[in-house]
């Protein structure tokens, strides 16, 4: 396997890498929980500075590839490998001490349902400064005040109450707000967001979604978002990773992706989404089947006995991922006939049938 | 906070209400003639009737009932019918010895009680887990009398390192906080601290394993807390509930323990419900359970307001 070699590679190789190297640098990251290899072989590079979006189905090993840059898991009952270097960090040679300061520091996380991820029974000013307070020697006094800055610079209305408020005391996107600000509390140089405007009203959401996107031009911040919400990854991320099946499909710009889609998933996602599909009598595009079961993975694509390209080599041979524009890879065989297929008009999936090998009209489109 | 405990304590009002009913009629459904007890045999029905009227039972029951209410209001439970003394002195010593009694057993049984819980909720599973579940489980289904016949044997009568029985040396019934008196203490405390032990660690154990599942604690790992930050949640998060089962524990323990404080003739509330039940006693049974219901409904709103201290959901929310 090429991840032990990987890790072997980069113990003492790079000394400066903090400065200049990306924020954020995995390379064949694999995690297994038991027998269930949940992240399959997953590379993402991204620069200082730069917003990344990772979507995909529930399941398909975003949030596990987001909590691995922070090793955030159960000690023993997980399987980590492969090169993880984030801010600089190489993260899997930290000590747990040296992770506990790690985390929170130089890289902090945001979660889906900022309800559950705030202690209820602190109050949520206390939550922060308990954050700075844990990496940084400063008085009970700053810390408060750092806290009202940071209420402040996410836009909580009357910061200076606010934080005394406890966790259930405030609306869901006040929540996610505080989330961030304590999220922020220590400076850190990247932030991983887990689904962060999932469990929040749609008027709130793109409120949430502006904020990060604001911060991370203001603050320099390196954001990685995990998100199943096509909208949400373009408004904030400068590029785009699909995964699928705990392997990424198809990375590039925002742009590349969402406008010149080449993997049948990616395609599938872009067509599913509701806001193309709502002209009245029009059917929602889904994408049929479901997942694969990890745990009895097949040979070959994951995706091929969903896709509506796939044919005998799809499910025998693992397609490698190829550039195909600067900056966008796609592991498919059949990236160019998708591609097509995407330009070629409101139903191109059945001007592409004579190349798949089912029968007319049925393996790509299904009502609801 | 004040606004809350006064709030409660209003409601408690109707609820002591209802205790003092359910109290004065439940001694009045049990089969039976309480002065049969006391006179003798052959008494004639003169002296019967006037007996009767010397202690209000000639009344109606709601007539009774109210003149009861009137007395107990102004502290006076009536008299004993077995001894002739005051049934308030009796039961006011009584409850002092079962508190303390009952205070120790909850003490012993809460420490160790939250460290079980506490090793097993944090390693699941594990032997440790294992063999802490076993003593809890030992401890809530094992007899106490029992148990605290088996302790008397081992400790006093084979070791003879503690007396099997009693409160004091003096046998006066009145526990005074010294050596010889704690002497005395020690078995019957330990042996009902077998059963607050395993139902407090088995609380304890689920609480913090639900707990540690919670979203909360990986976000607090997220933000760079190490283990003992952690642990500082986890038991601010589990202090409600396991005061609360404490605290109700302490309640059960007072007034439950009749089969304990008789095997050690331990003169706690126990041993006078005890007392009283076999010689038909109504006052003193009427008086004591009383004072131990109103023990309870104390317990109940001490409990409730120390929880709206610790969690601030309870009074907001």
């Amino acid at each position: 396997m090429s991840a032990s070699a990987a890790i072997a590679s980069t113990g003492g190789v790079r000394t400066n890498e903090a400065r200049t190297a990306p924020a954020v640098d995995v390379a064949d990251l694999r995690v297994a929980f038991g027998k269930v290899q949940v992240v399959d072989g997953v590379d993402l590079a991204l620069e200082r500075g730069q917003a990344l979006a990772l979507i995909g189905e529930s399941g398909s090993g975003k949030s596990v590839t987001l909590r691995a840059l922070l090793r955030l898991f159960p000690e023993g009952r997980s399987r980590i490998e492969g090169r993880i270097h984030v801010a600089g960090r190489d993260v899997q040679a930290l000590t747990r001490r040296q992770l506990a300061d790690f985390r929170g520091r130089d890289v902090s996380m945001i979660f889906q349902e900022p309800l559950l991820a705030f202690d209820p029974v602190y109050t949520v000013g206390r939550q922060i400064t308990e954050a700075i307070l844990r990496h940084e020697r400063v008085s009970k006094e700053d810390a408060r005040r750092r806290a009202l800055a940071l209420f402040e610079r996410v836009r909580i209305p009357s910061p200076e109450r606010r934080l005394d408020n406890y966790p259930h005391e405030m609306s869901g996107g006040m929540r996610q707000r505080a989330m961030i600000a304590l999220a922020l509390a220590c400076r850190p140089q990247v932030l991983l967001a887990d689904e962060p405007t999932t469990a929040l009203d749609a008027t709130v959401q793109i409120q949430v979604l502006l904020l990060l996107r604001e911060l991370q031009r203001d603050l320099g911040l390196t954001i990685v978002l995990v998100t199943h919400d096509l909208g949400a990854a373009v408004e904030v991320a400068d590029r785009i990773a699909v995964m699928y099946a705990g392997k990424i499909v198809e990375t590039g710009t925002a742009r590349q992706v969402v406008l010149d889609p080449h993997h049948p998933y990616t395609i599938g996602l872009l067509r599913s989404r509701a806001e193309g599909a709502l002209a009245k009598g029009a059917r929602l595009q889904t994408i049929p089947g479901s997942p694969p079961d990890l745990a009895a993975r097949p040979p070959g694509c994951p995706f091929a006995p969903r896709c509506f390209l796939a044919e005998h080599r799809c499910h025998g041979e693992m397609p490698p991922a190829r550039e195909i524009a600067p900056g966008h890879r796609v592991a498919c065989w059949h990236a160019d006939e998708a591609s097509v297929a995407y330009r070629v008009g409101p139903t191109p999936v059945r001007a592409a049938e004579p190349a798949s090998p089912g029968p007319p009209g049925r393996p790509s489109e299904q009502g609801v | 906070m004040l606004l809350y405990t006064l709030k409660r304590l209003l409601y408690v009002t109707p609820v002591a209400f209802g205790v003092s009913v359910v109290c004065f009629l439940l001694v009045h459904l049990a089969p039976g003639d309480p002065l049969s007890a006391v006179l003798p045999a052959d008494a004639t029905q003169q002296t019967i009737d006037e007996m009767r009227a010397a202690y209000g039972f000639d009344k109606p029951l709601p007539v009774q009932y109210l003149i009861w209410l009137w007395h107990v209001l102004h502290g006076d439970l009536g008299t004993s019918i077995a001894t002739g003394r005051p049934v308030a002195a009796e039961v006011g010593r009584a409850v002092v010895n079962s508190l303390i009694l009952a205070a120790v057993a909850t003490a012993i049984g809460f420490t160790f009680g939250t460290l079980f819980g506490f090793v097993a909720g944090y390693h699941r599973n594990s032997a440790a887990d294992r063999a802490a579940s076993a003593l809890s489980v030992f401890g809530v289904s094992v007899p106490h009398y029992w148990l605290g016949m088996v302790m008397v044997i081992v400790f006093s009568a084979t070791l003879g390192w503690l007396p099997p029985t009693g409160a004091g040396p003096d046998g006066s019934g009145n526990w005074r906080p010294d050596l010889d008196h704690l002497r005395y203490l020690i078995l019957p405390a330990v042996t009902m601290s077998v059963i607050p032990t395993g139902i407090i660690a088995r609380t304890v154990r689920a609480l913090v394993a639900d707990i540690l599942s919670q979203d909360f604690v990986e976000a607090l790992r997220a933000k760079g807390m190490d283990e003992r930050g952690v642990f500082r949640h986890v038991v601010r998060n589990a202090a409600p509930t396991a005061l609360a089962i404490m605290g109700l524990q302490l309640g059960y323990l007072l007034g439950g323990s009749i089969l304990i404080e008789t095997v050690f003739a331990w003169p706690g509330t126990g041993f006078l419900l005890n007392a009283a039940i076999f010689q038909r006693d109504l006052p003193l049974l009427q008086g004591s359970i009383l004072v131990l219901a109103m023990f309870f409904v104390a317990l109940n709103l001490l409990v409730d307001v120390m929880q709206t201290a610790l969690d601030p959901r309870i009074e907001r929310a």
